[in-house]
């Protein structure tokens, strides 16, 4: 206690000392830059074990279709994809490094990336919120529009990297597991490696135009609500529901204005050659939708009394 | 007190939240129940007078379906080769709940009607056709066009769908047709020759038989004809026996095949054709609509997946049939001229990654297509046709073919495709990869030169295939298109022009195709001798037939993309325009540039109706620590939340140094606070915390002043740990040292001394005096009235979100008189003389006077 007191009395003769008051320049736009968002969330426990989810999961994968495989022997088949009702993928996956990497993005795309991308961009801001972070932030203070554009860059970011790491990983993987053999296409015929890895590029950039709307709506969530796990939860909850109503026939033609509707065009780019128009589709449905969460999240948090 | 009043529009905006999802399942419920309606359809089954047979009446088995309106327009159904009228039954009830009196009948020679099978022959079975129209014509539940002459459609699969034209061809009254997998001459089918203008061609032995076999086994008969009509089963038994057709079979096959009667079909007609289908292959569908949009009569094409080798999907036809007849039957408006193509497994599904068949829309409707030339290589190459005809190639086999071809062409079977190509029996011609990707449908055209070496036919087979760059050779659906040229002298070579079979393959880039001209295939009549051809390529160019095409869908993608970019555009231009607004609603009054706080009128009600502060008015000076007085729930932090541009006032003003305080209004950068608690992140130092947050500012890292803040938290070696192991004290003096980063001009603390110790309190105030000394101000908040009265130079006292006074200390103390008092030097003989002389007294102890002024001020409501 004394020890304590001594250091708190330097305390009163340094504060004793001070210049009345000088007049800093604050410039908004130098607030909470990306550096230092970037700091605070990649420090995150829940950043760090997604990471190494995502690292760890095709050497699973990988060590699992090798064991199945017996060894992997089925080099030079030469045949193209799988049988009908199987999927092509599957059966596909083993044949080397890209179509090993086309195998996990189709695997993972369905929950696993949705769930990352929910959690990235829906706890950002509900997590401050729930920290009480969020109410310093602003009093500091960051503008309120400034504050969400940088957390959504970072949040983006992440999650452009979590869609980036499942497939180039799963390239190294594939490849050190299964060989670097060009790409065999499930609709028949094989691809030069060069050519593989163009269509690999365009699946991980259609498959992250798609999670853009997931972000988005997590995004909004987070804005929305003070409980982290809310806001991803909500997001997942609702592309699961998007992803059912999607699976009723009957709904027909309505079901191309469902969020998740075109959330695998990404396949078309698989065959022989590439179909956009479902790509195309699928782009504007994501963009639309995207802009019209961040519209909301934006006009909400303009208004919104920090109250957490 | 305040919180849960404060959640509660957090918990309305979930609850609307999942409200609008329950509404959105309970629409697609809606959708997904009521959409295909199950409206009541009545039926009514009687058997109805057809052709007699010489002397013999024939009676026909119908079922007539009633939709829930009539009158309404009629459609005939015929059914397949070797079905009945039970087989219609899905689709009869579609149709008539879709709004039409359908009639679904079992035709002669088949199931529970009368008669002998003619093989759609005009005098029979067309003739019963036209009576069943006759019949339908009758009834009052179907609409006329004149009297006797019904609205009404006709259609049907394969034998139905022959039918269907040939009474289209026959009987004017027909309004729309809908053929599907059916025959244009069922000599060419039979017998075909892919030789331009060749003689009839190679016996289809093994579909006939199985025709023939399939009807006819389920009337055993003496004969073995079964229920076919005598004249029938003896041609063909003639065709079987030689493999060759005499002028007997051909006229009577010739009689029952719709390009007789093409040229006067005026209805509109859908015909439709399956791509897997070895029986009746694309080109008996393009004779059709060349034949019958030659007289200008509307056609829809559509070459679909499935056939007689592949799987055939009533519902599919359904559909298409649906969508086909309501415009001609219902509204009376121009027919859908379109045509459609399947590519078969060109897609993956979305559900499971197999790979599932994409429809084509093909630009420019039927005809519209191309012949590209392609040129071919390779040597005159000799082939061998073994004896007996064995071993052959297996190519298509009867409802297997299309899983053969897929198996050969998808899933990379081992020995698939060496079935379909033995070796000396076949010579090759590539092409070149191909620099683009080709929309191959519909036959292309070859020209060969055939020399036979030591007969005067020969009998060969050619077919296209799709060559990946890695060898893997697709034979689309399975499909040979067979040669039969007579008349050749041995040794002489022959031209002859090919049309090779008609296929929907997408050949993309790089692939080459490849004729190959073979000399065996199982389905087929093969010779039974010897033999050996030179097959070489007569000009090299390969005339290929292709399209273009696209995904048929929703029309255009490209509406889809436009409205996305254009929504986010208007999303950032939005946020741009109200970023403008924002900077032009700054408001800035000089008369208040030095004053600290400026608070006028301020009001505050949440969302819920709650009055968290009303109609607050005060200032606070430079050098003032002010303390804010109040029980819990007085509306302190509403104030603080507000004064802070957290939370919008409802009423009234606050200005900071004379500017407007709102959300992120640049003034609040010359404050620092501590509100309602500390605010860390758990999974940093409390070092880093301090750090983090101060580069959050953006400001320079030595205006931060690191080395006081750290004094004033005084954690010692605990700053280097994570915040999230500290106790409440520990982060609360890390958060109010947060607070003094940059030492603000304002600093506001919301109950500072919870959680401290007594001697850390007494240090705090210790702190917060010396702080105020250097002009700066210090606004606080408590509801320890000791702890203001010690700490601040100014207090004000609020009570339920109202403003009871404000003022110095000392002038609230001496304004607000408390009962006389009476100072006494001996208390315990004061009371005594006190009672003695009447007066009562009580021995009270001294208090802080703060206190009793506030209690007096607050104590009425209490």
């Amino acid at each position: 206690m004394n020890e304590i007191a001594a250091t708190r009395r330097g305390v009163h003769d340094r504060l004793g000392e001070l210049p009345t008051t000088e007049r800093a320049v604050f410039r908004p736009g130098r607030t909470l830059s990306l550096r230092v968002e970037f700091v605070r969330q990649l420090r995150r426990r829940r950043t760090q074990l997604a990471a190494l989810l995502l690292i760890v999961l095709p050497v699973i994968v990988a060590v699992a279709l090798k064991v199945n495989n017996g060894g992997g022997g089925r080099g030079g088949g030469g045949g193209g994809g799988g049988g009908a009702g199987g999927s092509a993928l599957i059966t596909l996956g083993t044949a080397g490094a890209t179509n090993f990497a086309f195998y996990t993005e189709f695997a993972s795309a369905a929950f696993l990336l949705v769930v990352i991308v929910a959690l990235f961009c829906g706890d950002t801001v509900a997590s401050e919120a729930s920290w009480s972070s969020l109410r310093y932030l602003l009093a500091i203070p960051v503008p309120r529009p400034r504050l969400l554009r940088q957390k959504l860059t970072v949040a983006l970011c992440l999650s452009l990297g979590a869609n980036l790491l499942v497939p180039v990983w799963s390239f190294l993987v594939g490849g050190v597991f299964f060989g670097w053999a060009p790409a065999q296409s499930p609709l028949g015929g094989s691809f030069s490696t060069g050519v593989g890895l163009q269509r690999l590029l365009i699946v991980v950039a259609y498959a992250s135009v798609q999670s853009l709307l997931v972000a988005t709506l997590a995004f909004l969530l987070s804005v929305l609500t003070d409980a982290p796990l809310g806001a991803v939860g909500g997001a997942v909850l609702l592309v699961v529901v998007s992803n059912i109503l999607d699976a009723i026939t009957a709904l027909g033609s309505y079901r191309d204005y469902l969020p998740t509707h075109f959330q695998y065009s990404w396949l078309d780019a698989l065959g022989p050659s590439v179909n956009w128009d479902d790509m195309i589709r699928g782009t504007g449905v994501a963009l639309t939708f995207s802009a019209g969460f961040l519209a909301l999240a934006w006009w909400r948090f303009e208004r919104k009394d920090i109250v957490s | 007190m305040l919180l849960p009043r404060s959640r509660l529009p957090r918990s309305r905006t979930v609850r609307a939240l999942l409200a609008a999802l329950v509404v959105v399942v309970l629409v697609a419920a809606g959708i997904a129940l009521f959409r295909p309606g199950s409206p009541h359809i009545a039926t009514r089954s009687q058997f109805v007078a057809g052709t007699p047979e010489g002397r013999t009446p024939v009676r026909l088995d119908t079922t007539v379906y009633l939709p829930a309106k009539t009158p309404a327009p009629a459609i005939l159904l015929a059914h397949g080769f070797g079905g009945s009228k039970t087989d219609l039954a899905p689709e009869a009830r579609s149709l008539a709940a879709d709004g039409y009196v359908v009639m679904a009948y079992t035709a002669r020679g088949f199931g529970r009607s009368g008669g002998s099978i003619h093989l759609d022959a005009p005098n029979y079975e067309v003739a019963d056709a036209r009576l069943l129209v006759s019949y339908l014509a009758a009834m009052p539940q179907v609409v006329k066009d004149h009297p006797g002459d019904p609205r009404i459609g006709v259609a049907g699969s394969s034998y139905g769908g022959g039918l269907a034209l040939l009474l289209a061809g026959t009987d004017r009254r027909v309004d729309a047709v809908g053929a599907d997998i059916t025959w244009n001459d069922l000599s060419t089918a039979l017998f075909p020759n892919a030789a331009e203008g060749g003689a009839p061609g190679v016996f289809k032995k093994l579909w006939a038989g199985q025709l023939f076999g399939a009807a006819a086994s389920r009337t055993p008969s003496g004969s073995g004809c079964g229920r076919f009509a005598a004249d029938v089963c003896a041609a063909y038994q003639r065709a079987a026996a030689t493999g060759r057709p005499d002028a007997t079979i051909l006229s009577l096959l010739r009689a029952s095949s719709p390009a007789r009667v093409l040229s006067r079909i005026t209805a509109p007609t859908l015909l439709s054709q399956g791509e897997q289908d070895s029986l009746f292959d694309l080109s008996q569908a393009d004779a059709n609509a060349r034949g019958i949009a030659a007289t200008g009569t509307p056609t829809k094409v559509v070459w679909r997946s499935g056939g007689h080798d592949g799987g055939t999907s009533t519902s599919q036809l359904e559909s298409y049939l649906r969508g086909w007849f309501d415009p001609i039957l219902k509204h009376g408006r121009v027919p859908d001229r379109s045509f459609t193509a399947s590519l078969t497994g060109a897609a993956l599904s979305a559900q499971d990654g197999s790979s599932i068949d994409q429809t084509v829309q093909v630009e420019g409707g039927y005809g519209a297509g191309r012949q590209v030339p392609t040129t071919l290589s390779g040597p005159s190459t000799t082939v061998f046709a073994p004896a007996g005809g064995n071993p052959a190639a297996v190519t298509a086999v009867p409802g297997l073919g299309g899983l053969l071809g897929q198996a050969a062409g998808l899933a990379g079977v081992a020995g698939a495709s060496q079935l379909s190509s033995i070796p000396g029996q076949f010579a090759s011609f590539p092409s070149k990869p191909l620099a683009k990707t080709a929309l191959v449908a519909g036959s292309s055209t070859v020209r060969l030169r055939i020399t036979a070496r030591s007969t005067t036919d020969a009998t060969l087979f050619a077919s296209l295939h799709d060559v990946a760059p890695d060898g893997t050779d697709t034979l689309p659906s399975g499909l040979v298109a067979p040669i039969r040229l007579t008349g050749m002298r041995p040794g002489v070579p022959t031209t002859v022009t090919v049309r090779l079979p008609g296929i929907v393959q997408s050949v993309p880039a790089g692939h080459r195709l490849v004729v190959r001209v073979a000399t065996t295939d199982l389905a087929y009549q093969l010779p039974v001798d010897a033999r050996s051809y030179d097959v070489a390529l007569a000009s090299p160019q390969l005339q290929l037939a292709t399209v273009v095409g696209r995904t048929q869908s929703t029309g255009h993608p490209w509406p889809w993309l436009i409205v996305g970019v254009v929504a986010m555009g208007l999303f950032l231009l939005g946020a741009a325009l109200s970023a403008i607004r924002r900077r032009r609603r700054r408001s800035f009054e000089p008369a208040l540039q030095e004053v600290p706080v400026s608070i006028e009128h301020l009001g505050k009600v949440y969302a819920d109706g709650y009055r968290a502060v009303d109609d607050v008015t005060f200032s606070v000076q430079p050098g003032q620590v002010v303390g804010l007085l109040g029980p819990n729930g007085a509306g302190k932090t509403t104030l603080l939340r507000t004064l802070m541009g957290l939370i919008a006032p409802t009423t009234g003003t606050i200005r900071l140094f004379g500017e407007l305080v709102g959300p992120g209004a640049a003034v609040l950068s010359r404050t620092g606070a501590f509100i309602e608690g500390p605010g860390l992140l758990p999974h940093l130092s409390g070092r880093d915390n301090l750090r983090l947050f101060w580069a959050a500012t953006g400001r320079p890292h030595e205006d931060a002043d690191f080395e006081t803040a750290l004094e004033i938290a005084g954690l010692g070696p605990s700053i280097e740990r994570r915040v999230k192991t500290y106790s409440q004290g520990m982060r609360q003096r890390l958060a109010i040292a947060q607070a003094m980063l940059g030492l603000p001009e304002l600093l506001i603390l919301d109950e500072p001394a919870n959680g401290l110790d007594p001697p850390q309190i007494i240090e705090m105030r210790e702190v917060l005096r010396r702080y105020a000394e250097t002009g700066r101000t210090v606004v606080l908040s408590s509801h320890l009235l000791d702890e203001v009265e010690q700490t601040c130079t100014h207090v004000v006292v609020m009570h339920n979100g109202r403003l009871i006074t404000a003022g110095s200390v000392q002038e609230i103390v001496g304004a607000v008189a408390g009962p006389d008092r009476l100072r006494v030097a001996d208390p315990e003989r004061a009371v005594r003389v006190l009672a003695a002389a009447g007066i009562d007294a009580d021995q009270v102890a001294t208090r802080h006077s703060l206190e009793e002024v506030f209690m007096q001020l607050v104590g009425a409501d209490e």
